[in-house]
This record gives C-alpha cells, structure tokens and sequence, in this order.
C-alpha cells in the first residue's frame, strides 16, 4: 500500500471520541488484528497509546492476538449517563454526566466507547499495578544481577516506578527449572517467567508453529514444549526479544555483556533481500548481538534466527585491515594514496573496453552506484554473484544477497547474473581483458582460476575477509563491514533503507564508497562525493526511480522506489 | 515420564474404547470437546494416561500433543504413572480437615508404610495401593470422606479405614474395582 492507500484507509475507518486523563482524543474505531488483519474494535490501551499515553503491560504485545492475563494494565474509566431516551445526561453546565465504574479494567480487552473517560493515574490504578506488582513478584527469583534482560526487563521497570520494598509475602518461593534448554539458541528460566504467554502466542498464531504450551496448574504453572522435542524453527529468537522478563535467553548473548553498556544502531540485516529493520547492538567495535527494529512495512517486529546469528565474520580476527601490494613475489603494505594513485595510473594508461569489475549485491547501492560510474568510464564489463537459499513463509527471501535490486537498477550484472563470468574468463585468456577489479566478490569462486589471474596487468580486490582472490591480488584493499559504515539497500520489494555505522573499520580498512569515489576523483580529475548522504543525493537526483528521495527523507523506516511499488506488491 | 519403546509398541486401543470416543466425537461442533471424556476413557482402561495415549488422543482429536498434555497437566485426576489396584483419595478441604482428614491419611500410610509427610500421590512398591489427598468430594456434611477407587466411604475414623484395608487385603482378585459398599 503506499502512504496515500494508507491515508484512504484510515479515513473510511469511522472515528469514535473519548477522553483518557482528561484530554479529549478521536481514535479509529477499528483497528486491524494484528495476525488476522480483520477489523475489531479498539482496545483502551491502543487508543491510549495513540494518544500518547502509554499504559504499563506485561502480556498485552501490539503484534500478538490479546490475553489479558497479567492484569498489569488495569485502569479506571466512566461511562455517559443515558437517560431512557438512551440521550446523554448534562450537567447544568452543558457537559455529559460521567458515572464511574466502580470497578477496574483491563485496558488491553476493554473495547473503547464513544464518551468513555478513562482514567491512568488515579490513586486506585496505582494501588492496582503495586498490587499486581506484588503478586508477579511473590515466587520470582528477583536475580536481576545475573539476569540478561537487567536493564530491559519491564518487570523490572514497573517495580521501579510503582513497587513497593516490603512484601506480604515471608514463605519460601516455589522452585522451578532454572536452565532449561528449550531449544539450540534458548534457555528457559521457569522462575523467571510471569506466564504472560506472549512467547506461546507469538510461536502458534505468527511462526505457526504451536510448539509451546502451559503445563500443571496454578502457582506450579511452567512454559514448556512437549517432552522429547524441541522448540525448533527459524523464528524462535524473537521469543527471547518480546519475553518481559529475562525467562528466555538467547545462548548466543546468555551472560556475554550488561544491556545498558551496549549502543544501539539502527541498521538493516545484510543476510537476505528481505532487508529486515534492526538494532546492531555494540560496544568499542564489537558486536553484540542484533535484535529486530519494528517497520510495519518491512518487517513488523521480527527477523529470522539465521539472519540474527550471522554477525561474528565482523570481529573476525582475521578481518583484512591493510592495504596491501604485490610485485614479483613480494607483498607490502603501503598507503591509501599510493595505492588509489597507482592504480588509477594503471587503469589510464590501459585502452577503454579492457577492464572487467565484479561487484558483489552484498555492497551499499551508493558504492554500487559508483561502480556502475566506474564501469562506464572505463567501459567495462560487469558482473554479479547471486547467492539463492531457502526462503520461507514469514520473511526469509531466497535471495540471500541484501542489494540484488541496485545491482539490477545499474544493470551490472548479465541477465541471468553470473552468466557473464565465463565470457571475462575467455576474454581474459585472449587477453581482451587485461584489468580485474573485484569488490566484495571472489573471482576463484565464481570461476575465474588463478591461473588466468596471474595474466592480468592490474588485480585490483577489495574485501573484508581473507579468501582464495585476495592472496592473488596485486592490490588488497581491506573494506567495511555493513557495521561500519553507512548506505542504504534496496531490499527485493524495492524499499531503500539506510543503514547506520556502529563503529570504525578495523585498521586501515576504509568503506568501498570511500575508496570508489577516491578512484573516480583520480580517475576524472574531479572531486566526487565522499559521503554516502552527498554520493545518495546524487544518484537520487539523477534516477526518476528514485522519486525525489533524499537522505534526509529516507529517516529510518525507508521510502519505496517509484516503479516497483505497484509491480512488486501484486 | 517416557515409556520405553516396547511400552510404547505395546499401547494399542480396543476397537469398543475407539468406537465409543468415535461416537462421542459426533456429539460435538469441535473434535476438541472430547479432549477430557478420551483421557478419561483410557486412564479408566489403562489405568494412567501414558504419552502413548496422549499422542494417541491428539492425532485422533487433531490436537497437539502438547494441548493434550496441558490439560492432563491441570487436573489433578489425571494420573501419568500406574495407579495402584486400591486407590484411596482422602479429602483435606475445609469441613473434611476439620473433622480430622489428616489422622485418616496418616493411619493409611502408616498401614501401607508410606510417607505420611509427603502430600503427593504415592503408591506401594508392590503397586497394590495408591493413597492421595484429593480437594472437596461435595460430601462435607459427613467428613472426613474418601473415595476407594469409585466408592464413597464417610464419616470415616482410623478404626473404618483400617477395616477397609483389611477388605482390600483379602482381596486378591485381578481386576481393579470398587469395594461395593
Ligand atoms: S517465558 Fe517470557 S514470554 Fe513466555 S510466558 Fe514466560 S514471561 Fe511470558
Ligand atoms: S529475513 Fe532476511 S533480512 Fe530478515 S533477518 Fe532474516 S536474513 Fe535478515
Ligand atoms: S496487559 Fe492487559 S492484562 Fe496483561
Ligand atoms: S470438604 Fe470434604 S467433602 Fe467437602
């Protein structure tokens, strides 16, 4: 849908007007279910937050069918007074006559009506959430300072701001499975866990996978899956992002940092075309780990286990970090300038038409844009390496390549991408192709032996991990990782999305934009953009698909281009 | 809780006992309805509820394993290991504990040697009797009451129960029944 549709939509939604805290609000008075897409009426709590007043929940989860079980949302409201005629009642000063109900609702399952007063902060609510508060914590183990989600807990967050430091409660505290493993990437804490089913309904209604479930009765309640198997799928880990309470822990960050010492960039996940939202979770030029950032147009809440995992290649330590150059056997380190100078010399000197450049869907659409700057000047062939896996049903795309889309808008790859690969290795072999310039792609891989590299003039690689290429090359250039730097990806719907820089490259490494556009200024005498804002302003400018977009209209959430949002979404 | 797989190649359901379930099925708008009348079914035939028979109940009810185990989780009448040939559930809810529920418990397990400290269902080593404290039985005018298998026996004392297990004793029949009072 494209903002306009949404526009449409929202406005033939009948508007209904009621007041929370005493300012007035008109809210839909339907909103979409969030698994099912039908309209229902809307809840107190939706309402509320649309207008900006945020009701402490711990089961109710804007993504997830509702539950009402954690009573932590309990509020006070009144209703206009009818008379018979079902008229609203005035007091004498024209206002409607509010009865209040004399008893507390759960804001997450109480519809809202038209008139209704609702109320927040009253003395009862607050006595309500201590209370509730109270009774959450009575078997809780309260082992907030070895518990992962200290920091990010709502628990704790609520017992914070409304808990009180006595309890009622002087029996001993049930004891139940304290490390559980659910699965290969979660460990369930049963003390831990307030029972708010989120992780149930979030597994059964939005992975279809009904794999977990409440067993035994009251107090003794635990999460569990069914003995003998396992809680399995490529979904499991948003499980542990939307679980209140430190009760699911992912084994991959279980105990590795303090949440609050980590900085949160809002990135893209480079692992498929899908190009789901997320946070890059850091400290001093270490990944953490990734959790997803909600995008209604993208990804909703979620990203899938594989794309979340696939992060430790950034602190590898045999990332490439110097620039490097060989001649007759010998390797050596040598400098930015150096080597932007002498390769730019080699490719002047070489005739139009003898270069060849394989540039990876896995680089930024700037750098790809400048690569498609490059090969025109140079008039050289070009080609891509797509990378097909499996995809599935929620959000993984077979293209396991974030950036095919600008690969295909600069059309530098053949039509069926790496098809043109053979073609460069025989022209290589009769010496048509003399120059080999590689970013982000190993040529061996693709089928370039490193026989035929050897007969290059100029094997220019630029990449961040060691592999068959790079020890051929007679210039390594080290380039960044989509943590360090920024770009955008235009991922398979056609939705440009900008992804931020985390941290440094290691070393000397430097961001291919960078690189590339220090080769063309060499190359052209003329200075080219050196940032991705100036080097996106560009290409947007010059592209009508791009629609007037600009770096600063991008935001976080992305636009779409112009001719694929109709074509791509049906 | 897991059988071996000889237990579980073992587990086969008479053609009646699926028939009659069958049947049930046709009483309702959702297979799912007869969830707690087949648990019941085949703890009545087996004498517990094996994973055997959940499974066997989920695939015939379209239900997962795990919903079915939830529910036999929940109520406390449902029993995962064998229950003894005897089984005596004494009721410990308000008038039944008032009138002394718990000196009819501790007679029964100080008789059959078991642990009258653990208020868990427990049952002799030789598999003959299961003794247990139960919730309300809706008889509290004549407490304390027990059920012997499925049998009423009230205003009990801990001269009746030792009767009682004096019957059961002599008992050596194989079947599993009530005591017919
Ligand atoms: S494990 Fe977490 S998400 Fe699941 S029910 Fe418990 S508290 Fe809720
Ligand atoms: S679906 Fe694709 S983009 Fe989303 S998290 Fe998985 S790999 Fe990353
Ligand atoms: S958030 Fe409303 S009951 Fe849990
Ligand atoms: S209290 Fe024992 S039967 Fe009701």
């Amino acid at each position: 849908m494209s903002n306009e549709e949404k526009v449409q939509a929202k406005v033939e939604v009948p508007m209904i007007t009621f007041k929370v805290d005493g300012q007035t609000v008109s809210v839909p008075k339907t909103l979409p279910h969030p698994v099912t897409g039908k309209p229902e009426p809307i809840s107190i709590i939706q309402a509320c937050a649309l207008a900006g007043v945020n009701i402490p929940h711990l089961c109710y989860h804007p993504k997830l069918p509702v539950a009402g079980n954690c009573r932590m949302c309990l509020i006070e409201y009144g209703m206009p007074v009818l008379d018979r005629e079902r008229k609203p009642v005035l007091n004498p000063d024209g206002s409607p006559q509010i009865r209040r109900i004399p008893r507390q609702a759960i804001a997450c399952a109480t519809p809202v009506t038209p008139g209704m007063e609702v109320y927040t902060q009253t003395e009862g609510v607050v006595r309500a959430r201590k209370s509730v508060l109270e009774f959450l914590a009575l078997n809780h183990p309260l082992d907030c300072p070895i518990c992962d989600k200290a920091g990010e807990c709502k628990l704790q967050e609520y017992v914070h701001q409304y808990g009180q430091e006595t309890s009622h409660f002087f029996e001993t505290k049930l004891e139940k499975p304290k490390k559980k493993a659910i699965s290969s990437k979660i460990v369930l804490d049963n003390e831990r866990c307030i029972l708010c089913t989120r992780c149930v309904r979030f597994t059964d209604s939005v992975a279809k996978n009904p794999a977990l479930g409440i067993l035994n009765r009251g107090a003794l309640n635990t999460i569990s899956n069914y003995p003998g198997t396992e809680f399995e799928h490529n979904y499991t880990l948003n499980t542990v992002d939307i679980c209140p309470v430190g009760a699911l822990t992912s084994r991959d960050f279980r105990f590795q940092m303090r949440t609050w010492f980590l900085s949160e960039t809002p990135s893209i996940c480079p692992n498929c075309a899908t190009g789901c939202n997320i946070l890059i979770h850091s400290l001093k030029g270490h990944i953490y780990r990734l959790t997803p950032r909600e995008n209604d147009a993208v990804n909703s809440c979620w990203m899938c286990d594989s794309g979340r995992l696939n992060y430790k290649w950034v602190n590898d330590s045999r990332r490439l970090s110097n620039v490097l150059w060989s001649e007759a056997g010998r390797r050596d380190e040598i400098d930015w300038e150096t080597a932007i100078s002498k390769i730019s010399a080699a490719l002047k000197s070489s005739s139009k038409g003898s270069t060849a450049i394989l540039v990876s869907a896995r680089q930024s659409t700037e750098e790809i844009f400048l690569v498609s700057k490059l090969a025109k000047l140079l008039e050289a062939q070009t080609d891509s390496l797509p990378r097909i896996g499996e995809g599935d049903f929620l959000l993984l795309n077979p293209d396991m390549n974030p950036n095919s889309k600008a690969i295909e808008i600069f059309g530098l790859a053949s039509a069926t991408p790496g098809a043109n690969v053979s073609k460069i290795a025989k022209a290589i072999e009769s010496g048509a192709i003399r120059n080999l310039i590689a970013i982000g792609e190993n040529p061996v891989e693709m089928g370039i032996e490193p026989g035929l590299l050897s007969r290059l003039d100029l094997f220019v690689v630029c990449d961040i991990l060691g592999n068959k290429s790079t020890l051929e090359a007679q210039y390594l250039l080290p380039g960044a990782s989509f943590a360090e730097k920024q770009g955008t990806f235009i991922n398979a719907k056609g939705r440009v999305q900008r992804f931020g820089k985390a941290f440094d490259p290691m070393g000397e490494a430097r961001p291919e934009y960078w690189i590339l556009s220090s080769l063309l200024s060499a190359l052209t005498d003329k200075l080219w953009p050196k940032t991705p804002e100036e080097i996106f302003n560009m290409m947007a400018a010059e592209l009508p698909a791009f629609n007037g977009m600009t770096w600063a209209k991008l935001g976080t959430a992305g636009m779409n281009l112009l001719s694929t949002t109709n074509t791509t979404e049906k | 809780m897991h059988e071996t797989d000889s237990m579980v190649m073992e587990f086969s359901v008479p053609n009646t006992l699926e028939s009659e379930i069958d049947e049930l099925i046709t009483h309702y708008p959702e297979k799912r309805s007869v969830t707690l009348m087949a648990l019941h079914a085949l703890q009545a035939h087996f004498g517990f509820v094996s994973d055997a028979g959940i499974e066997w109940i989920a695939q015939k009810l379209d239900q997962t394993p795990l919903a079915v185990l939830e529910l036999v989780t929940f109520y406390p009448m449902f029993s995962r290991e064998p229950l003894g040939k005897f089984h005596f559930r004494i009721c410990r809810t308000l008038s039944c504990a008032l009138n002394g529920s718990e000196k009819i418990y501790w007679a029964l397990c100080e008789q059959l040697g078991l642990d009258k400290n653990v208020h868990k269902r427990q049952t002799t080593p030789d598999g003959r009797f299961t003794v247990e404290f139960v919730e309300c039985l809706a008889c509290c005018n004549k407490g304390p009451v027990l059920f012997l298998n499925e049998d009423f026996h009230e205003n009990m004392t801990e001269e009746s129960v030792s009767k009682l297990l004096t019957i059961c004793n002599g008992d050596n029949s194989s079947e599993r029944k009530g005591t017919g009072k």
